[in-house]
């Protein structure tokens, strides 16, 4: 199970964090400093896989973007590694070339798209087509 | 109408936020649109809830308080447009979660949402009961929700199929109600509900043993059809990743057969071919198809055993490991460990390829590499396997050597088939990496070691040579230290040469001079320095010709700073100087170390079995009780386990042990050499008494301690210390008298005393029994009147010989008392001889005076120590039993 997703730039700057297990405020905001902490210093050359807590963080990189999903112990890492890699692409579709700005001052559309693809902390549909076009019957609805 | 089109002002907020160049900037922006927002919500402004709610939302995400608007979203979720319960569902999710009460409120909304004609909403309703319903409205809807599983739209039952789980994730006792309906979404085409009906009831066998046992009934054979169909279909662009179709939905149901056939042996079978077909048949070269690849093997590893796909599986994980990249070598080496446990024969194979990822630059990597290999170390290969693991020791990172040396030195521990090859391994770890050895390892050595009695000598000579070609490891320095020191003669004389060793020529001198630089080497530590002195003692008496440069070496350190050093170099030059007849006692070859109680004594207490020949049985009862914690290298550093005959004393340590209150530095010494735990230990064991004694010692010893100035008539309070006032006329008193009060003063009378020495102080008889006789001489040397001494003699007035006889004293603080060997241990019967012995004791405090000598004494033939107090009253003695 996905316990929270987060996205942060390299400065530790939250552009979106979305949490499947409840926290407080003030735990969320120091889990969101550890997680950003513990990602942004490891070297490239060493996995995408960190251990945090009692669960692990699996993470990567996209220009300055730190995509990281906090999931069980005991999950298929490299699954995980392949959902990231499909939310970029998503976004990217639905964005055109999406870059950093486009999230910060479209968040709220990047939360809907979050939750058409992941909810109650699995993946709810694997066809990046099927995701974008639900998008487009909603933005109909506006 | 969008709110956002025009959101300028939502943009607005955002770009205003985004250019503030301080923190303190951007609080005040957010302060100002917070304050606009809480009046816009106050009044209830129609028209601009949504950019509200959206701003809001921003602001909790740079990490502001925002409680203010969790009503705002409520209010939202009830109002009737599909735009404003869009927004009021997303603030919900991200301004609230389960554990607040408002919460609540919105069940009524959620369930009139839930059974809106408008699927959308009903989406909406559905995300927001899955990410964030409590137990109770879990409880409440479960319902609505069982019943839309099983709704016309696709995006519905998917949405209500994960809603589902987090239902019965809070409130399990429903999971039989979702049994059902979520076997027929297994029989599903369209993808999204495919995966989430699988998810569904993976979540439901983990919740439930019922549903486990339904659907391994009852969707086996479906789910491995599915699977089958999914990896043979053809290439379909929607689902398409690296050339396998959704492989999401192969790990998804992969997962679900793993927890269906674990522990069921038809079930497992079932599964064989599809899971061999998968293994055999999926790309690896791309990420997708590894990820694959991992939840087959993982699925193999669990379910019951099937010889053929067991070797299939680890042969996968063999060949991640020899992958380029390193996410997939780390999944890997896991399996791998996790896969040990099952199957080791198997895992061996790849030994090579896992010692290859013990170099890798990757330290998580490393790490688990190097515990793979510590698992699959046995007897027959750990001679290899440690060979690689050292010379990978000596290429590896300063970080990952402490790790390296625990294991290598805990595999040679374990499985070490030789004496002669573990002593050659650990050599050669701690001349690579002593410096990252914990202390017990090379306790551990240095008690193998020991046992060797046949490879005494051939590790004398490797552990010189190492010696001469560095000094810088130094726990290697220390074992080093102590093996010359004890088995130097070996070295010199190049006893027991194996065929193996080269011979090697080291004189004594050689010897010495390696001790000498292992002494005055800056970089060594104190410990090492410590046993450097030990070893020579030991030299002194192995070697007599180089005795007297031993000497020298050992008072040069007289006054070192250090306290450890300073107290063991006077101790030693002073046996060697004055004790020449016990030296060789002392420093006898060690007796083996028995492995089982030193392994055993990490914080441990001073093994019982420390005997001393000659003095009083040390096997009483430790009357104190008192756990002395001796570690190893204390004992080790012992000289020898033999403590002289001499009796252990001086004044603080005594009271320090009746009380068992630290009170005054050790002072003089005698002849042992004793770190000052170990010998308060041999004292306790001595003086294992009855309580009588030693309560009523410890009331006087702690009048001695709190009484201060009373007593002025020296007479009257006998338990009381002089006073300084009181002194000064005592001075002035007529000689003889006078003399015997102010024995051990050391100021006014000195002058009166001056001329008189010796012959002015009568000897007086200091206990009288019908057993024994003590007499007590006084003398003052001219020029020293700080310094009494006092000649002690002991006559045996009883018919019976006492053996080992011994005596001991105690003396206030102020007094520093130093007694000298006695000058014999046998009191012959019936007065026919005596013993004498000399005490000298120092007075370090002007004004001060004795007026309580505590001694006991005892032999093997009395029944008992005797303890007692002697008062010094005028000029006679009252003794105190």
């Amino acid at each position: 199970m996905i316990r929270f997703v987060s996205l942060q730039n390299r400065q530790g700057k939250t552009r979106l964090a979305k949490y499947y297990v409840p926290l407080e405020d003030s735990e969320k905001h120091k889990v969101e400093y550890e997680v950003h902490r513990l990602v942004v210093n490891r070297d490239p050359k060493f996995t995408n896989f960190v251990e945090f807590r009692t669960h692990k963080v699996i993470y990567r990189r996209y220009a300055g973007l730190f995509f990281s999903l906090c999931v069980d112990i005991t999950d298929n890492e490299l699954a995980y590694l392949e959902c990231i890699h499909l939310f970029v692409e998503i976004l990217d579709h639905f964005f055109s070339n999406v870059c950093e700005l486009d999230l910060v001052f479209n968040f709220h559309k990047v939360y809907l798209i979050l939750d058409e693809f992941i909810l109650a902390g699995e993946l709810q549909e694997t066809s990046k087509k099927a995701i974008i076009e639900r998008m487009g019957e909603l933005e109909k609805l506006e | 109408m969008n709110p956002f089109s025009s959101g300028t002002r939502l943009r607005e907020m955002i770009r205003a936020i985004r250019a503030c160049k301080t923190a303190a900037e951007e609080r005040a922006v957010v302060r100002k649109e917070c304050a606009a927002i809480r009046a816009a919500i106050n009044e209830n402004d129609q028209d601009y809830r949504h950019r509200n709610l959206a701003k809001l939302m921003f602001i909790h995400m740079l990490g502001y308080p925002t409680h203010f608007g969790q009503m705002e979203c409520l209010k939202l979720i009830a109002s009737t447009g599909f735009p404003e319960k869009r927004i009021g569902y997303l603030g919900l999710m991200l301004l609230l979660d389960e554990r607040q009460e408002v919460l609540m409120l919105v069940t009524n909304s959620l369930k009139q949402d839930l059974n809106h004609s408008n699927q959308y909403i009903v989406g909406l309703a559905l995300c927001a009961l899955g990410n964030i319903s409590s137990a109770e409205m879990a409880r409440d809807l479960a319902p609505d929700v069982e019943r839309l599983l099983q709704f016309r739209d696709p995006n519905i039952r998917k949405k209500a199929a994960l809603c589902s789980i987090r239902i019965i994730k809070k409130v399990p006792d429903l999971a039989e109600n979702f049994m059902n309906p979520a076997s027929s979404l297994l029989k599903e085409k369209h993808h999204g509900v495919l995966i989430t009906g699988v998810q569904l009831c993976t979540d439901l066998c983990k919740v439930s043993s019922e549903a486990l046992e339904y659907f391994r009934e009852n969707c086996i054979e479906g789910l491995v059809k599915t699977l089958r169909d999914i990896a043979n279909s053809p290439y379909s662009p929607e689902y398409d990743i690296a050339g396998i179709t959704d492989p999401f939905l192969h790990i998804r149901l992969l997962k679900l057969l793993r927890i269906l056939g674990q522990g069921d042996a038809d079930a497992s079978d079932c599964m064989t071919d599809i899971l061999a077909q998968v293994a055999s048949r999926t790309e690896s070269n791309k990420n997708a198809g590894n990820a694959i690849l991992y939840e087959c093997v993982e699925t193999i590893m669990s379910i019951e055993d099937n010889g053929g796909l067991r070797v299939l599986a680890i042969n996968i994980l063999g060949r991640f490991l020899s992958n380029r990249d390193n996410n997939i070598r780390y999944v890997g080496l896991n399996m791998l460990m996790k896969a040990i446990m099952v199957d080791a024969k198997a895992v061996q194979r790849h030994r090579a390829t896992i010692l290859e990822c013990v170099k890798d630059s990757d330290a998580s990597i490393q790490k688990r590499a190097l515990e793979l290999v510590y698992l699959l170390v046995n007897e027959s290969n750990v001679k290899p396997l440690t060979k690689e693991l050292i010379e990978y020791l000596e290429v590896s990172d300063q970080e990952f050597k402490g790790d390296i040396t625990a294991k290598i030195c805990s595999l040679v521990e374990k499985f070490s088939p030789a004496k002669i090859w573990y002593i050659d391994q650990m050599l050669k770890v701690l001349s690579e990496a002593g410096n990252f050895v914990k202390d017990e390892v090379w306790h551990a050595l240095i008690i193998v070691i020991s046992n060797a009695s046949d490879l005494h000598g051939y590790t004398v000579r490797a552990l010189y040579r190492v010696f001469q070609a560095s000094t810088e490891q130094e726990s290697l320095v220390r074992v080093a230290v102590w093996c010359v020191g004890e088995y130097g003669d070996m070295l010199v004389n190049n006893v027991g040469m194996l065929d193996i060793e080269e011979p090697i020529t080291v004189t004594e001198s050689d010897a010495v001079d390696a001790m000498e630089v292992a002494i005055k080497c800056q970089r060594l530590g104190l410990t090492t320095k410590a046993m450097a002195l030990i070893a020579l003692f030991k030299l002194s008496s192995r070697f007599p010709s180089c005795s007297e440069r031993i000497k020298d070496i050992i008072v040069q350190n007289k006054r070192s700073l250090v306290l450890e050093l300073q107290q063991r170099s006077i101790e030693f030059s002073c046996i060697l100087q004055k004790h020449q007849n016990i030296r060789s006692a002392l420093v006898e070859r060690m007796p083996i170390l028995d492995e089982k109680t030193f392994s055993g004594r990490k914080a441990g207490s001073l093994p019982t079995a420390v005997s001393t020949s000659s003095i009083i049985p040390c096997n009483l009862p430790n009357g104190i009780g008192k756990p002395a914690a001796a570690p190893i290298g204390d004992l080790l550093d012992l000289s020898s386990d033999d403590a002289p005959p001499a009796p252990v004393s001086s004044g603080g340590d005594f009271l320090q042990d009746l009380l068992g209150v630290d009170l005054s530095p050790a002072s003089a010494p005698s002849g042992t050499s004793q770190s000052p735990k170990t010998g308060t230990d041999v004292l306790l064991d001595l003086l294992s008494i009855g309580t009588s004694p030693s309560v009523q010692s410890s009331s006087s010893a702690i009048d001695i301690l709190s009484s201060s100035h009373d007593n002025k008539a020296p007479v009257s309070n006998l338990n009381g210390l002089a006073s300084h006032s009181s002194l000064s006329a005592n001075a002035t008193s007529p000689a003889s008298s006078a003399g015997m009060m102010d024995l051990l003063d050391g100021t006014g009378a000195i002058t009166q005393k001056h001329e008189e020495n010796g012959p002015a102080y009568p000897s007086l008889v200091a206990y009288e029994s019908s057993t024994l006789r003590m007499t007590f001489n006084f003398s003052r040397q001219p020029g020293n009147p700080q310094t009494t001494f006092i000649q002690a003699t002991f006559t045996n007035l009883s018919p019976n010989v006492y053996n080992d006889f011994l005596f001991q004293a105690a003396v206030p603080k102020f007094l520093q008392l130093h007694l000298d060997p006695a000058s014999s241990n046998t009191l012959p019967a019936s007065g026919n001889g005596s013993i004498t012995q000399c005490l000298k004791v120092t007075n370090t405090q002007h004004g001060k005076k004795l007026n309580r000598l505590e001694a006991c004494w005892g032999s093997i033939t009395l029944s008992s120590n005797h303890f007692g107090n002697f008062e010094y009253f005028g000029q006679g003695y009252i003794w105190h039993v």
